[in-house]
This record gives C-alpha cells, sequence and structure tokens, in this order.
C-alpha cells in the first residue's frame, strides 16, 4: 500500500523562503570570513606538502620487485602475477638461470619484468598472487612520464622502487 | 577642434577604453573572483598557482581557450551555430554604452551615449542576448541544448516582465528615461532606496524608499534571472541538461558564451547601481564653519588637477559599486540551490510580476501626494 507521506505546512515567514535564504548567506559568509581569517584547515598544497610520512603500510602505490634480506629478488618468473592482473599490465620473460649457479636448475628468473603503469589499476592480486612474496605494492603513487613507453616500468626499476623486504617467510632457501 | 569630430575623438576613446580597459579584464576578474570565492566558501583554495595568489590565472585560461582546437560538430547548422556566440557577448557589451560610469573627466561627460531614451535601449539590447541562447540551442541539432535554449527563452519572458515594471516608479518620480538625469536625481536627492543626501530629514522621501527598496529588489532577481546566474541557471543546469544550451561548444566558441554571462553579469549590475545605488555618486560626510554638516559631492567639475581626480574618483566609485555587487552574485550563487522549472515559472508570473504592479500603485499614490 502507497504511504502518503504528509507535507510539513510552512508558516508565511517560511513560505516567504526570505529567512532561509539570508540564513543560507549568513552560513556561507561564515566559511568565507573563516577560510579569510585562515581559522579554517584546508587542503594540502600538494607538490609541497605531502602525506607521505603517515601512509599506513597497507597502502597500495606502485607495484614493485622486492629483495629479501639477502639482496636477491624473490621472483622466480611463474607468471602467475601475469595471469593474473585483471588489466593485464605486466609482461614478463621468463629465462633460465645459467648452470654452474646455485639456483640454476632450481628455479627459473625473469629475464624481461614489465609493469604498465597506464594500464595497473594497484588492486594489488599481483601481491596477494605471488607465491615467493616477491612482488608488492609499495608507497610510491606519483608515477607520471611524458610518453607512454616512460610509464613502462622495466626490471631495473621495479626493482629500484621495490628495495628489500625485511620480515619475508625464508623456509625455501634451505631446501633449494 | 571641430565639435563633430571631438564628439567622434573622445567617443572611440571611451568606447575603447571602457571596452578593452575596465570591462574585459573585469570579466576575466570575475571568473576569477568567482573561482576564488567559491573556493573560500567550500573551505577550499581555489586556483592559486599562476602568478602571486593564483592572479594571473585569467591569462592561462585565456591561453588555453585560444589554443585550443576550434572544433564544430558535423551536423550543426553552421551559420547559426557561429553566429550564437557572438550574439551571447556583443549585446551583453552594447548595453554599456548608455550607463554614466563617471561624472567628467577633463570636461567630457564619462557616459559613451547619453540618450534620452536610456533604460529602454537597455532593456532592448539585453533581451537581445536571449537570442544568443536560443540559437545555440536550436542550431547545435541536440537535445540538451535544445531544452536549454527553450528554457532560456521562458525564463527571460517570464522575468522581463518584472524588470520592466519595477524600474516604473523610479520614471514616475524622476520623468526622465535617460540614466545621467536619473543619477543627477540621485545626486540631488539621495539615492533611490537610501535617501540620505538633500534634505534627508522629509519623511516623505523615507516613505518613497520603501516601493524604491521593493523595486530593487524585484529588478536585482529580475537581473539574476536575466544572467542566467543560479538560482536561475536552468538554460544550462549541468545536472539536467549536460552543459545546457553550449554543450556543443569548444574552445573560444565556448568561451564567448562563458564570458558573455560574465559580461551580463557586470551590465546588470552596472544597471542596477546606476538606477538604485546612485551610480558614481559616493556622498562624502563633510563638516566646517560655513554650513556645519552636509555631505560633500565629488565631481569632475572642479578645475585643474582637482577636477582630474574628482573624476577619476567617481569612475573608481561606480566600478567599486559594481564589483560589490559582482561579489554578491557570487556570493548568491554559492549558496542557493536551483530552482525547479515550474517554481521559477510561478515565482516569474505570480509573484514577482503581481509585486511589480502593486509597487506601482503605492509609487504613483505615494508620489500624488507629494508636497509640490
Ligand atoms: S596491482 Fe593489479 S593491476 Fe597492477 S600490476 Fe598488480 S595485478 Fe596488475
Ligand atoms: S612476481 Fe611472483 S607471481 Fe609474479 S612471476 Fe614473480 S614469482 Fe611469480
Amino acid at each position: 500500500m502507497a504511504i502518503t507521506v504528509s507535507r510539513p505546512k510552512l508558516n508565511w515567514s517560511e513560505r516567504l523562503y526570505l529567512p532561509a535564504i539570508l540564513g543560507g548567506m549568513a552560513i556561507t559568509f561564515g566559511h568565507l570570513k573563516n577560510m579569510l581569517l585562515g581559522r579554517t584547515k584546508v587542503t594540502m598544497q600538494y607538490p609541497e606538502q605531502k602525506w607521505d610520512s603517515q601512509m599506513p603500510d597497507h597502502y597500495r602505490g606502485a607495484p614493485a620487485l622486492v629483495k629479501d634480506e639477502g639482496g636477491r629478488v624473490r621472483c622466480v618468473a611463474c607468471q602467475l602475477c601475469e595471469f593474473i592482473c585483471p588489466p593485464r599490465a605486466i609482461r614478463i620473460v621468463p629465462g633460465e638461470i645459467p648452470l654452474g649457479e646455485r639456483f640454476a636448475k632450481v628455479e627459473k628468473y625473469p629475464e624481461k619484468f614489465d609493469i604498465d603503469m597506464i594500464r595497473c589499476i594497484y588492486c594489488g592480486m599481483c601481491e596477494e598472487v605471488c607465491p615467493e612474496q616477491a612482488i608488492f605494492l609499495r608507497k610510491d603513487y606519483a608515477i607520471t612520464g611524458y610518453t607512454r613507453a616512460e610509464m613502462v616500468h622495466d626490471k631495473e626499476k621495479l626493482i629500484e622502487i621495490g628495495g628489500v623486504m625485511h620480515g619475508l617467510v625464508l623456509k625455501w632457501n634451505e631446501k633449494k | 577642434m571641430n565639435p563633430t569630430l571631438f564628439l567622434i575623438f573622445t567617443s572611440l576613446l571611451k568606447i575603447v577604453g571602457i571596452v578593452f580597459v575596465v570591462i574585459l579584464p573585469m570579466v576575466s576578474y570575475s571568473v576569477y573572483a568567482e573561482r576564488r570565492v567559491s573556493a573560500l566558501i567550500q573551505d577550499r583554495l581555489g586556483p592559486n598557482r599562476v602568478g602571486p595568489a593564483g592572479l594571473f590565472q585569467p591569462i592561462a585560461d585565456a591561453m588555453k581557450f585560444i589554443l585550443k582546437e576550434d572544433f564544430t560538430p558535423a551536423n550543426v547548422n553552421k551559420f547559426y551555430y557561429w553566429l550564437a556566440p557572438c550574439l551571447a557577448m556583443v549585446p551583453a557589451l552594447m548595453t554599456i554604452a548608455v550607463v554614466p560610469f563617471g561624472s567628467t573627466l577633463f570636461g567630457v561627460p564619462m557616459v559613451i551615449a547619453d540618450i534620452n531614451v536610456g533604460v529602454l535601449y537597455v532593456f532592448a539590447i539585453a533581451s537581445l542576448g536571449v537570442y544568443g541562447i536560443v540559437i545555440a540551442g536550436w542550431s547545435s541539432n541536440s537535445k540538451y541544448p535544445f531544452l536549454g535554449g527553450v528554457r532560456s527563452s521562458s525564463q527571460m519572458i517570464s522575468y522581463e516582465l518584472s524588470l520592466g515594471l519595477a524600474v516604473i516608479p523610479i520614471f514616475l518620480l524622476v520623468g526622465q528615461l535617460r540614466l545621467t538625469d536619473i543619477v543627477r536625481y540621485q545626486i540631488e536627492n539621495g539615492w533611490m532606496i537610501a535617501p540620505f543626501v538633500g534634505h534627508w530629514t522629509d519623511g516623505w522621501k523615507w516613505l518613497l524608499a520603501i516601493p524604491m527598496s521593493i523595486s530593487f529588489v524585484v529588478f536585482t532577481i529580475a537581473i539574476f534571472a536575466e544572467t542566467n546566474r543560479l538560482p536561475f541557471d536552468l538554460p544550462e543546469a549541468e545536472t539536467e541538461l549536460v552543459g545546457g544550451y553550449h554543450t556543443e561548444y569548444g574552445s573560444m566558441k565556448f568561451a564567448l558564451f562563458f564570458l558573455g554571462e560574465y559580461a551580463a553579469m557586470i551590465t546588470g549590475s552596472a544597471i542596477i547601481v546606476t538606477l538604485f545605488l546612485g551610480g558614481w555618486h559616493l556622498p562624502v560626510p563633510w563638516w566646517n564653519h560655513a554650513h556645519g554638516f552636509h555631505w560633500l559631492l565629488i565631481d569632475g567639475s572642479l578645475g585643474g588637477w582637482r577636477g582630474v581626480i574628482g573624476g577619476l574618483f567617481n569612475i573608481f566609485v561606480f566600478f567599486g559599486k559594481v564589483s560589490v555587487l559582482l561579489l554578491f552574485f557570487i556570493w548568491v550563487r554559492w549558496t542557493l540551490p536551483r530552482f525547479r522549472y515550474d517554481q521559477l515559472m510561478r515565482l516569474g508570473w505570480v509573484f514577482f510580476f503581481e509585486i511589480a504592479l502593486v509597487n506601482i500603485f503605492l509609487a504613483a499614490i505615494i508620489i500624488a501626494c507629494l508636497p509640490q
């Protein structure tokens, strides 16, 4: 059944609207005055002032390849992140680790690892899916460039952004 | 010099001076003021990057508009599509011709065309502005601009009535349409809505100020509607009509609509100032032994440098008053929500029209009872 909502009865001063209009104008003027007197806290002046120091650890900025305490890039080029990435921002070319090195025949390594930051939507799926804890979303957010090519982060750039990550699970290293 | 030649020369000088040195910079800076004031009202800062405190922002805006690609959509009616932006800008600038924006400077009256049909000319030209919008809406060949154009025409027609009726009490009182005469009257008898000057203790003056104030309110609101300012911006209601009549326009053609709106605001404010707020006149309270307390009239009639300073002072006062009104326009825009369409029409036809009409009778009765 339809419910009839009764409209409030307005008295004559309310029906004139003028008191309401003047009240509204007083409110906006108050805001203007407080701004001019510097009483209102305003927006941060972005490029000069930044919020970086207060950024939480779970902030999802640019995805990057991290090293562990031993200084090794942990990615094994399993390509899971490439497959899960919803906008298909990641391109990986896996390579064999040359014979004679410690991890030869044990894992692969990414020969090329590109993330197209124009496509990336910062969803964090890559971080979630990675079995090696190799890719993390770090706190970089101001990703800019003049060309499309500049916006593609290659492996060196990703490692540079990633840095060293502490407290990762290292149980496999002994077994390899 | 030959007087005709002198007239032509000074008129050209005044036209160039007032349009290019005063009005156009004022238009671009009212856009800047709009952005800054709206930001402050909303607890933001607004454009503050280009130059000190963002003061060069209008220049950057203009550069951007000029450098943008001038795109004409394929299915528009080309001739009218190009004509519309001009029609939006030109009438707004033309109205300023009859407005006295100062007393005299070097003996030259500071009004471009002192014609005796003054206000009628203003109404005639100002209502041309609606054609810009209607033609833009129609020639764009798209439904949202069309709706904007239709709304604009009905809105203008509804509010032009109260606009015209609201000024009649002034003509009843002054007996002249010429704007310089109206200013002259206000200098002798005080501003229409605040008659302090002259024999300000006269009761009838204050009695007359009542219908004048009603006229002032109705006229100001009608000017809001004429210039499509919020709360009457139905022709370009973004939330309903995308961009309204200028949806299909871009680059400089859009800028002309945009600036035309501000130019119309400036001329509208200039008319309000001239009709109700004493024009270029600012009485200065003064005291000397011979006359006691009195109001000092500063104008350009004195000889030498004092006349020049007086003349410049009057121009300054006039545009100062206009600027205050412009700030008021901006303030109202960022306070009030938009009217619903039927409310707008009802307000125009049922409320303001009646008020203006009754107000005429009120003023006529008071004037008829005046002691001669
Ligand atoms: S954050 Fe999301 S979009 Fe960006 S690379 Fe990782 S999976 Fe792809
Ligand atoms: S980053 Fe992780 S998921 Fe992606 S290829 Fe390397 S190991 Fe696999």
